[in-house]
């Protein structure tokens, strides 16, 4: 057991299992969904560790073989599925296992809860393990579908008929797309006889000795590359394929939100980064350069349109809902800069960093931001943006995670925001790409105006209702409130605890994990010059430098 | 022959996929009932399902079973087959969560037609 090349297996296994198992035990003690859940996650997260621990210590890149068919000979293909952690992979599982236990945190109290949403939990979170460490390109069509099923699930689960429609909506939309990714995996195959990443990387660059040199140029592979792009945009909400998202995330219970806005959609472009670095790798944007002029522009205008859209909402969640297009072209922005052929190395590593840093920043903040929201909808019933009026001094705490987070969101510096932006803008200017820039900027712009109307409504609109409260005893009322939000439910835990309906007022764990999440986003600001070290081998590594 | 003909007659499959592909999508997209947009989407993966298998084609191949053949046969790759076995898994379980939500969505509002749907939910 000592050796950590069985962490992966067991990260993919654990949650899968104990989905089984609450479902089980469910029949049973229809209660147990949670410490069951608790437990699988804690496991789960002590994994996670020792596998971060394994490739950012000595072991660098580990392989596991399932099923140990190894392979043929020396040079042939992989017969069975392999499992790859770098860098990259294991930082993504690092993400999903603090994200997992901060949703089993946010959920505890303010729902949804059952047995049946902890299964779904559980189910989407083995999914979101698979495709992390999964190094065959059909393995991870597998779990970026039962990712997706698992979703439409849990977007469905207070069985609201809203929440219905959002949800058929994503599964149509979902499920084309990962339908395209398979369509493009069916040419790889058909162009290259394999599906191990690794393999693939090294047929297209025309090594093993039965096909006459590099294919980049091939038709089939274009296409290809073409088909699995499609699909995993949808997957990541990149306009113009994100009509599925701002419903789905408006829709679903607001735990789910929290859940789903933080990992699913970061999955989808994680899994780009995955394709475009391992499988086609640098060489391939070289030889056809106008692909990565292509993914540049379509980023540039989701950049822009999300921002654009995202002031225009006046729905809380929608609102962040667009943010999260626009901050998710920047991810992909990022990755068709650092495959520039224009992009000199440093210029391609500065933007790779950025755009891992930015992926996972993104994931807390918007987590952060979707769990101070469900708090503010719980305190108040806030549900458009100026429903917040003079929230600043009813829950104080909550509303100040909000503000710091949006404030991270625009890119303020100290934050993990800046961070991103500054190595993305940074691999910019160094390929002489200056239109992304101001790209960047104008988003900027835009992502402060939502953020300000944020602030405005929080700090400097009174409350509409608050008459009576405001006047006379300010201090009181807030005081209260200050109580409720920050620990009153922890006290009532004993007398409460069977109750169906939640306590009026946020859950100590929504409160906990927005405060977390925005303490976070700042200390991760401050980590990211050693986080960029320590991912520095994985991007000379990958881009071949 | 001219090429046309020579594509139909002997790549007839990937026509009949290129085909199902679009007919699959069309239906996706242009159709107002829910149900239909579903079949559309059945459509669309049986054509991904019908790739797959053209694909893996081989005049005279053998199924890769050990001791069937002997060495000097001609075997077909079992990648394609088993990847549309799953495939079919996926499409089952998604058009299960499918049914399920339109289940959901008649009980609540009558209607699977989009733009009754849109009537219905703006008057609440």
């Amino acid at each position: 057991m000592t050796d950590p090349t069985v962490a992966p297996v067991l990260l993919i296994a654990l949650p899968i299992v104990a989905a089984a198992v609450v479902l089980l035990a469910g029949l049973r003690w229809p209660r147990s969904g949670w410490p069951i859940s608790l437990v699988a996650l804690v496991l789960e997260g002590g994994l996670a560790a020792w596998l971060a621990s394994a490739v950012f210590g000595d072991s660098g890149r580990l392989v596991h073989e399932l099923g140990a068919y190894g392979r043929p000979g020396e040079n042939e293909f992989a017969v069975g599925i392999e499992l790859v952690a770098d860098a990259l992979s294991a930082t993504m599982v690092g993400l999903i296992a603090l994200i997992a236990l901060s949703v089993l945190a946010v959920t505890r109290r303010a729902g949804p809860r059952g047995v049946p949403f902890y299964a779904a939990y559980l189910m989407l979170i083995g999914g979101l393990m698979g495709v992390s460490l999964t190094g065959d390109v059909f393995n991870l069509f597998v779990f970026l579908e039962i990712t997706g099923i698992a979703t439409y699930t849990l977007v469905a689960s207070n069985r609201s008929a809203p929440a219905a429609v959002a949800a058929l909506k994503y599964l149509i939309v979902g499920t084309t797309g990962a339908s395209l990714y398979l369509l493009g995996v069916g040419y790889l195959l058909m162009a290259t006889g394999t599906l191990n990443m690794a393999d693939l990387a090294a047929t297209l660059a025309g090594e093993p000795s039965f096909v006459d040199g590099p294919m980049y140029t091939d038709p089939l592979v274009l296409a290809s590359f073409a088909f699995i792009a499609t699909g995993l945009f949808v997957k990541a909400a990149i306009f113009p394929l994100h009509t599925w998202q701002p419903g789905a995330y408006d829709e679903a219970p607001d735990g789910v939100t929290v859940a789903i806005s933080a990992l699913v959609s970061t999955i989808g472009a994680y899994a780009f980064l995955r394709i475009s670095l391992s499988v086609f790798t640098p060489a391939f944007f070289e030889a056809t350069p106008i692909v990565a002029t292509v993914i540049v522009t379509v980023a540039s205008v989701s950049v822009v349109a999300g921002s654009a859209l995202a002031v225009m909402q006046s729905r809380i969640k929608r609102t962040f809902a667009y943010s999260s297009v626009s901050q998710f072209g920047l991810v992909v922005l990022a990755t068709g800069i650092a495959l520039h052929p224009d992009a000199g190395a440093s210029a391609a590593e500065a933007a790779l960093i950025g755009a891992v840093i930015h992926l996972v920043g993104h994931a807390v903040v918007k987590g952060g931001l979707f769990t101070a929201a469900m708090g503010l909808a719980l305190d108040s019933d806030a549900r458009t943006i100026d429903d917040l009026a003079g929230l600043g001094r009813q829950s104080p705490v909550l509303s100040a995670a909000m503000a710091l987070l949006g404030l991270t969101l625009v890119g303020v510096p100290p934050a993990v925001g800046f961070l991103g932006k500054w190595y993305i803008v940074i691999g910019a200017m160094n390929a002489d790409l200056w239109p992304v820039a101001v790209v960047i900027l104008l988003s900027t712009v835009l992502t402060l105006a939502y953020v300000a109307r944020l602030f405005e409504q929080l700090y400097f609109t009174p409350a509409p209702s608050g008459d009576e409260a405001g006047a006379e005893a300010p201090a009181d009322t807030s005081d209260d409130h200050a109580m409720a939000a920050d620990g009153g439910n922890s006290a009532d835990d004993g007398t409460e605890e069977h109750l169906s309906d939640p306590t009026p007022g946020a859950p100590f764990g929504v409160v906990a994990v927005a405060v977390g999440a925005a303490i976070l986003a700042i200390l991760l600001g401050f980590a990211g010059a050693e986080f960029a070290d320590a991912l520095e081998p994985f991007v000379t590594e990958v881009l071949g430098q | 022959m001219t090429p046309l003909v020579d594509v139909l007659t002997s790549r007839y499959a990937y026509v009949l996929f290129a085909l199902l592909l679009g007919i699959g999508l069309y239906m996706i997209v242009s159709s107002q009932n829910l149900v239909k947009k579903v079949i559309g989407l059945n459509l669309f993966q049986t054509a991904l399902f019908l790739f797959f298998i053209a694909s893996a084609y081989l005049a005279g191949g053998q199924a890769p079973i050990v001791h069937h053949g002997g060495k000097e046969a001609t075997y077909v790759s079992p990648l394609p087959q088993v990847i549309v076995l799953t495939a079919i898994v996926v499409g089952i379980a998604v058009t299960a969560v499918a049914l399920a939500l339109l289940v959901r969505i008649y009980a609540e509002y009558g209607t699977l037609e989009e733009d009754v749907l849109r009537e219905v939910r703006s008057d609440d």
